[in-house]
């Protein structure tokens, strides 16, 4: 595929030793962060202690010679993403959260209709954070983007899969959460004595599956 | 061979050299936050620097061994005794079998660290040993009649003919390099945080080193999308007080970062108590 001709590569030093990569938009990020990783596993990447995507930039820490790259860096043609052949996960969700109703009345849409939209949906884990583990998910289309609850709830399950804005998430552990949750997963999201640690690390395509009560 | 926790003092945490590397799933770096006195207290025992230590705060602590082992204790100065009789700070120290050994309150600075031949043999957990005060990895914070596991002595204590007893920062001066989001900011407010009027906030802890001071005014409103988060990072909620980031710190934020403390100037940031005035002084890049 062609580079995408334009895509603005914005470059701020960060500190001694990092550069925080700061893209127009999430799609963007996601596409550079997959050039990154790319780069990195063919070699082509000079040494980085940490690449740590967020929502519209990339962290890259312990860099050996930030100037060298920074001007390499400016100069990337980045292709956009592609649906390629790239590993996807696959988790079974039984879609019963205790928000399905409200994020159905927010959808428009009946209520067992918020597990198969959802589970209709290829998502992407655009960055982590919160808590090991702890992945953001893309790929809902934006009419389906929902708020944040008011009050967040004091303790949410392990393995709650929930909505927040663009993004759905999935609790590794129980935790405090403000997000909208719409059904839960047995699947073990993290486990630092497995590898990999994480199921969901950014770059993964997942799918979930609707599972019958 | 074990220790067992006989006073855990305020907070004392396994330490080694941190989990580096995980911060794309969320994983702070943790470890040690003043690594050199780590180092030497583990140099001191005949440990690799990647043993792990006990870390304190400001009270020390107290354990018993139950076999012979050779220990030391660095960082912030404090007396050591052996089953009462006083010991030396700095120094490897042979502790016989059942020996209760206290690491008396720190004189000055905040954290000592107590290194044991062998080190802490603690299970790991994505190579470290360190307690994550932040996520909860790693073994948790020290209890009264915990028993901790010791490692085999590798090498010899190589002990020291002198080991200068550092003095406390007073004032706490920190390098900062602007951005990358000083933009976020007037110009008065990056005059008001080189300036005077900072000191250590009683709330600073393992995750950062929070500021008493003149608050910080934004040039601009609005929400920053959450972004990577590096060590020494000055990072300024809405209240405006500057927090520097340190080992267990979030590794993503919402709020804009004003700038950067170079890691050099973190150890001195892990022994500068509550109250201690803070300098920030402007650097520039080679």
């Amino acid at each position: 595929m062609d580079g995408v001709d334009g895509m603005n590569i914005r470059v701020l030093r960060v500190g001694l030793d990092a550069l925080l990569v700061e893209l127009d938009g999430a799609d963007e990020a996601m596409a550079f962060h997959a050039e990154l990783q790319r780069r990195r596993a063919a070699c082509r990447l000079p040494s980085v202690a940490e690449v740590v995507p967020a929502e519209r930039t990339v962290l890259l820490d312990g860099v050996a010679d930030p100037s060298a790259l920074a001007a390499e860096l400016a100069g990337w043609r980045v292709p956009p993403l592609r649906a390629t052949s790239e590993e996807t996960v696959t988790v079974p969700v039984r879609y019963d959260g205790a928000d399905v109703a409200e994020v159905a009345a927010l959808w428009g849409v009946a209520e067992e209709d918020v597990g198969r939209i959802h589970s209709a949906t290829e998502f992407r884990v655009a960055f982590s954070g919160f808590a090991p583990g702890f992945g953001y998910l893309t790929g809902l289309p934006e009419r389906y983007r929902v708020p944040r609850r008011a009050v967040p709830r004091p303790a949410v399950p392990a393995g709650a899969i929930a909505l927040a804005g663009p993004y759905t998430g999935a609790y590794p552990r129980s935790s405090p959460g403000g997000w909208q949750l719409i059904g839960h997963t047995d699947a073990v999201l993290w486990d630092p004595s497995r590898e990999p640690a994480a199921l969901f690390s950014p770059g993964t395509r997942v799918r979930f599956v609707i599972e019958e009560a | 061979m074990t220790v067992t926790v006989i006073n855990a003092g305020l907070l004392t945490t396994v330490q080694d050299l941190g989990r580096p590397g995980h911060a794309h799933l969320g994983v702070p770096r943790s470890g040690a936050l003043d690594q050199p006195a780590h180092r030497l207290a583990n140099r001191l025992v005949g440990n690799p620097a990647t043993a792990a230590t006990l870390e304190t705060t400001v009270l020390g602590c107290a354990v018993r061994v139950d076999r012979a082992v050779t220990v030391a204790v660095a960082g912030a100065p404090c007396s050591v005794r052996v089953d009462g009789r006083p010991a030396a700070w700095a120094a490897p120290v042979r502790l016989p079998a059942e020996a209760l050994l206290e690491v008396g309150p720190a004189t000055r600075g905040v954290r000592s660290y107590v290194a044991f031949a062998g080190g802490i043999a603690a299970a790991p957990v994505l190579g470290s040993r360190s307690t994550d005060l932040l996520s909860g990895l790693g073994p948790a914070p020290l209890t009264p009649g915990e028993a901790l596991p010791l490692g085999e002595p590798v090498g010899p204590a190589a002990g020291a003919d002198v080991v200068p007893a550092p003095a406390p920062p007073d004032p706490l001066l920190l390098p900062v390099l602007f951005g990358p989001r000083d933009d976020w900011f007037t110009a008065r407010s990056l005059a008001v945080l080189t300036g005077p009027g900072y000191r250590v906030s009683p709330t600073s802890n393992r995750i950062g080193l929070r500021l008493d001071g003149p608050p910080l005014e934004r040039a601009r409103e609005g929400e920053l999308p959450s972004e990577g988060m590096v060590l020494g990072a000055v990072q300024v909620p809405p209240d405006g007080r500057p927090v520097v980031f340190l080992a267990d710190h979030p590794t993503t934020g919402g709020y804009p970062v004003i700038g950067v403390i170079p890691s050099s100037a973190l150890p001195a940031v892990a022994q500068a108590a509550p109250g201690t005035p803070v300098r920030f002084t402007p650097r520039g890049r080679r």
